[in-house]
């Protein structure tokens, strides 16, 4: 039985160069693990769209992914301004991103509905001025 | 095809080699990093005229055989680093996206 693995990055803002860093290395370890190939791209899918959603929205923050044999657990906590519709940043392309983000191919109003789209559950936590939590979890049973 | 006879075959400029012996198996276009991330295949040709350094991060995540910047666009420097550093496949083209992806389709025949 595997041991449960956990990680924690930390997600600077503004930092496009950073941006795709936790992800890439989550990828390298679900690998590692041996993880079915399918999971670990809706994984980094997830990671991705989130540590981006971080960058332009949030001013940084923090990601803990665990790793256990039953499912993996994304949590990305930031300190940004909150999400102050969360029933329209669920619809495809809606965004609030700037036009800097748009130019660098980002902000196309698909990043929480990509996050929905390729996990089992997901949850956001979400307070106008102090933050929010969006926690992700895949179960690896139901691709095998 | 591997993307070493691709390139020779549509004369594209190689900037960042990568494997040239990967297999190229789908072609992908686009330019928004989210539709990019969610839908096209790993081992894919990736055609986009984005040049920044988010490219590679893509490119990475999703396993792609090449990425082709077309349109006689360039890369930015970050983003030429980082597919030389992180042995990502970057090549140019000054073809439109529209004509790279037709003569793909001819040469691979998918």
């Amino acid at each position: 039985m595997m041991e449960p693995v956990k990680l924690t990055y930390q997600v600077d803002d503004g930092n496009y160069l950073a941006a795709g860093s936790a992800s890439t290395n989550v990828k390298k370890v679900l690998k590692k693990l041996g993880i079915p190939s399918d999971i670990i791209r809706r994984a980094v899918v997830c990671l991705y769209e989130g540590e981006i959603n971080m960058v332009i929205h949030a001013n940084g923050g923090q990601i803990d992914v665990e790793i256990d044999p039953a499912a993996i657990t994304m949590i990305l906590k930031d300190v940004g301004p909150g999400i102050a519709d969360i029933g329209k940043a669920m619809q495809d392309g809606y965004s609030t991103a700037s036009k800097e983000a748009r130019d660098l191919g980002f902000g196309a109003g698909m990043g929480l509905p990509n996050m929905k789209r390729n996990s089992d559950e997901m949850s956001i936590d979400t307070v106008i001025g102090q933050g929010t939590t969006v926690t992700m979890i895949l179960k690896m049973q139901e691709s095998l | 095809m591997t993307v070493k006879a691709l390139a020779d075959a549509l004369a594209l400029n190689i900037l960042s080699p990568g494997d040239p012996d990967a297999n190229i198996e789908s072609v992908y276009c686009g330019d928004l990093l989210s539709w990019v991330m969610g839908r096209a295949d790993e081992g894919c040709a990736w055609i986009t005229i984005m040049s920044n350094q988010n490219v590679a991060a893509v490119a990475v995540l999703v396993d792609m055989a090449c990425v082709i910047l077309a349109e006689g666009v360039n890369p930015d420097a970050d983003l030429l680093s980082r597919c030389q550093n992180q042995d990502i496949c970057l090549m140019t083209s000054e073809k439109s996206a529209y004509e790279l992806a037709w003569q793909l389709h001819e040469l691979l025949k998918l």
